[in-house]
C-alpha cells in the first residue's frame, strides 16, 4: 500500500512535469495556429479542471477520487476515465488468464519431463525452447503467428477480439516468455525436490514413480514456481501493450498506448495508477497462496 | 542478501595496498575468463555477436551502403531477387542494407541504454550500500516504487513524459532498468562492507572514496558485468518494443522494431519484410543472453540473477 501511493505520487508528480499544457493537448495544435482561440475560453476551461491550482491540492483531488473509484475525465474522449478502463478490461483479463493459463500449463508440464529426463536429448530441447522464449520479442512471435496461421492456412483470425477464436494467437505470442521462465524454474525446482532425501526414502519404500514425481517432488516444488507465475501475472500486464497491439485487440493495453499518443494525461495516469495496483494485488494473493501451499508457513504465519 | 562472490575474497586482499595493482586483481578475473573460454555455446555466442558488430559498424566504413534510397520500381521484391538478398520494402529500399544499419542502431543504443542504467543505478547502489541509513532509506523505498511498474511499464511512464523518439526511448530503458542495477550492487556492496580488508584499509586511514573505488568497487563489478551483460538483450528487447508502439524510432529510420511495426501492413504480401527484422532482433538477443549466462556462470556458478 505506501509503494502504491509513492508510486501514485511519482507518476502524478512526473506527468505534471511535461512541458506544455494539457489544454494544448485538448484542442490540437491546428487551433493554435489557424489563431482561433479564444483565451477567456482557455482560461475558463483550465479554471474548471482546476488547473490553476497548487499542484499538491490537485493530487490530492485526483489521489482522493481515484480511492472512491472516479480517476478523472479523459482529455481527448471526454469520458470518465474509468468508464474507459471498466469498458477495455475484460478483453485484457480474458487475454491474461488465458496466456497465464498457457504458460503455466504448459511451462509446468515441460519443466517436468526437463527434469525427469535429465541430460537427455529431451532436457536440451526443453532448454532450447525456454532460451528461445526469453529472447524472442512478442511482437514478432505475434507477426510469425499471424503469418502462419491466419495468413498461410487460415485457421485464426489475425486481429480483433471477442470470441474465442481470436483469443488464441495472442495468448500464445503473450505466454510463450512465461513458457520459458516457468519451464527453466520447474526444471531448477524439481532437480533439486528430486535428489532430496525424502525422494531416495519414498523410492526406496517401493512408490511408483509418477507418485513419487507429482506427490513427492512436485509439491515439495511447487513453491519457486508460484512464485514466478506470480510475478509472470504482472508482466503479462504490461506485456499486453504490445500484443493487443500486434492482434488489434481492444483492451488496456492499446488504449494506454492510445493515450501516451495523444497525451491524454489523465487516462495515461488512471491506467498506470489501476495497473500498478492489479500487480501489487496479484503478488499479495501470490504470497497467501504459500499458506496453502507450505503448511510450515501457514502455522508460521 | 548475502551475494558474496566465491573467488573474488581472496587472502591477497587483505594486504591490498602491499601488492602492485597488477596481482591484485588478476587472479580471480583470469581464472574467470578460463572459465568462459572452456564454455563452447558462450564462446559461439560471442563470436556471433562480434560478427554483427563487425557488419554493423565496420562494413559501413568500407563500402558505401544507403539504407534509405528509395527505388519505387523495385518496391517489395521478394528476396532472391537482382541484386536484393533479402528482398525490398514498399519503397524499394533493400532489406538487408536496412538491417545493417539497424543492427548499428540496436547495438549502440543497447550499449548506451545500459550505460545509463548501470552508472546511475550502480552509483544509488553503491552510496546505498556503503552510507547506509536514511540516504539508505529514502533511495531505497524510491526504488521500491518501480516494483509497482513491472517490465516495459516503466519506460512506457518514462517515454510518456519524455515523449518519443529514439533517443528518448534509450534513456527511458536505461532508467526503467536502473533499479535493479542499484539492487545487486546495494547488496554487493553490504556484503563486503565488513569484511576484514575493508576494515584494514580503514584502520590505515584511507578515505571513503578510498575505501570505495579502491576496495569495495571491485569486488561489486563482478555481479554488475553479469547484470549489464543479460540487461543489453533486455535493453535491445525493451528499445525494439518501444519503436514497435511507435514511442521510439520514427521513421525513416532503419530500426528493426520500427520494420516490424511497418511490415504489419504488408503481412499478406510481404511475409519477409516481418520475418528479417525479428530473426535479426531474436538472433541478437538471444547470441547475448546466451553470453550473459556463460558470464555469470564464469564469474560465480552460484550467483543467479532472478527474475526482475
Amino acid at each position: 500500500m505506501p509503494v502504491l501511493l509513492l508510486a501514485s505520487v511519482v507518476v502524478f508528480s512526473m506527468l505534471h512535469l511535461v512541458p506544455g499544457d494539457p489544454i494544448d493537448a485538448m484542442m490540437g495544435a491546428s487551433a493554435f495556429q489557424a489563431g482561433t482561440i479564444r483565451q477567456d475560453l482557455v482560461d475558463q476551461v483550465r479554471h474548471d479542471l482546476g488547473l490553476n491550482d497548487p499542484l499538491p491540492v490537485q493530487y490530492g483531488r485526483w489521489i482522493l477520487g481515484a480511492i472512491h473509484g472516479d480517476f478523472g475525465v479523459s482529455f481527448i474522449k471526454n469520458r470518465p476515465v474509468a468508464d474507459l478502463i471498466v469498458e477495455r478490461l475484460p478483453s485484457t483479463t480474458q487475454l491474461a488468464i488465458a496466456s497465464l493459463l498457457f504458460a503455466v500449463t504448459l511451462g509446468l508440464a515441460l519443466g517436468i519431463i526437463a527434469a525427469t529426463h535429465r541430460n537427455s536429448p529431451i532436457d536440451a530441447a526443453v532448454m532450447l525452447i525456454s532460451l528461445g522464449g526469453v529472447s524472442m520479442p512478442s511482437f514478432w512471435l505475434g507477426l510469425l503467428l499471424i503469418l502462419a496461421f491466419s495468413v498461410l492456412l487460415n485457421w485464426l483470425p489475425a486481429t480483433g477480439s471477442g470470441s474465442l477464436e481470436q483469443l488464441v494467437l495472442p495468448a500464445i505470442a503473450l505466454g510463450y516468455e512465461g513458457v520459458a521462465l516457468v519451464a527453466r524454474l520447474t526444471r531448477a525446482a524439481m532437480l533439486e525436490a528430486l535428489s532430496a532425501q525424502y525422494i531416495t526414502t519414498a523410492r526406496s519404500k517401493g512408490l511408483a514413480a509418477g507418485a513419487v514425481v507429482f506427490r513427492h517432488a512436485l509439491r515439495n516444488a511447487l513453491i519457486p514456481i508460484v512464485t514466478v507465475a506470480g510475478l509472470q501475472a504482472g508482466h503479462l500486464l504490461a506485456g499486453s501493450v504490445i500484443v493487443e497491439t500486434v492482434f488489434a485487440r481492444q483492451g488496456i493495453g492499446q488504449l494506454a498506448i492510445d493515450a501516451i499518443l495523444t497525451k491524454d494525461y489523465p487516462l495515461v495516469q488512471g491506467i498506470i495508477l489501476f495497473t500498478a495496483a492489479s500487480y501489487i494485488v496479484l503478488n499479495l494473493l501470490t504470497d497467501i497462496s504459500y499458506g496453502y501451499l507450505d503448511p510450515r508457513i501457514r502455522s508460521a504465519g | 542478501m548475502g551475494t558474496s562472490i566465491r573467488g573474488f575474497a581472496q587472502p591477497a586482499d587483505v594486504l591490498p595496498l602491499a601488492l602492485p595493482a597488477a596481482h591484485r586483481s588478476a587472479g580471480p578475473w583470469a581464472r574467470a575468463l578460463r572459465r568462459l573460454e572452456h564454455n563452447r555455446l558462450a564462446l559461439f555466442a560471442a563470436g556471433f555477436l562480434m560478427l554483427v558488430a563487425v557488419i554493423a559498424f565496420v562494413v559501413p566504413l568500407l563500402v558505401a551502403i544507403d539504407p534509405y534510397q528509395q527505388n519505387l520500381h523495385d518496391s517489395l521484391q521478394s528476396p532472391g531477387s537482382a541484386s536484393h538478398l533479402l528482398g525490398t520494402d514498399q519503397f524499394g529500399r533493400d532489406v538487408l542494407l536496412r538491417l545493417i544499419d539497424g543492427a548499428r542502431v540496436s547495438l549502440s543504443v543497447g550499449v548506451l541504454a545500459v550505460a545509463i542504467g548501470a552508472s546511475l543505478g550502480g552509483a544509488i547502489g553503491l552510496l546505498s550500500g556503503y552510507f547506509g541509513g536514511r540516504l539508505d532509506g529514502v533511495l531505497m523505498r524510491l526504488i521500491d516504487v518501480k516494483l509497482a511498474f513491472p517490465g516495459i511499464l516503466a519506460a512506457l511512464v518514462i517515454v510518456t513524459v519524455l515523449g518519443g523518439g529514439l533517443d528518448k526511448a534509450m534513456v527511458a530503458v536505461g532508467i526503467g532498468a536502473l533499479p535493479r542495477y542499484a539492487r545487486v550492487v546495494r547488496a554487493s556492496v553490504m556484503a563486503n562492507k565488513h569484511e576484514v580488508f575493508v576494515e584494514a584499509a580503514r584502520s590505515l586511514g584511507a578515505s571513503h572514496g578510498r575505501i570505495m573505488f579502491g576496495h569495495i568497487v571491485p569486488h561489486v563489478l563482478g555481479p554488475l558485468i553479469t547484470l549489464a551483460t543479460l540487461g543489453l538483450a533486455t535493453a535491445i528487447l525493451a528499445t525494439a518494443s518501444l519503436s514497435f508502439l511507435g514511442l521510439g524510432a520514427q521513421p525513416p529510420t532503419a530500426e528493426w522494431g520500427l520494420m516490424l511495426s511497418d511490415s504489419r501492413k504488408y503481412l499478406r504480401i510481404a511475409w519477409w519484410l516481418a520475418v528479417f527484422p525479428g530473426a535479426s532482433i531474436m538472433l541478437t538477443v538471444l547470441a547475448i543472453n546466451v553470453l550473459g549466462d556463460g558470464v555469470r556462470d564464469a564469474l560465480d556458478p552460484r550467483l543467479s540473477v532472478g527474475v526482475d
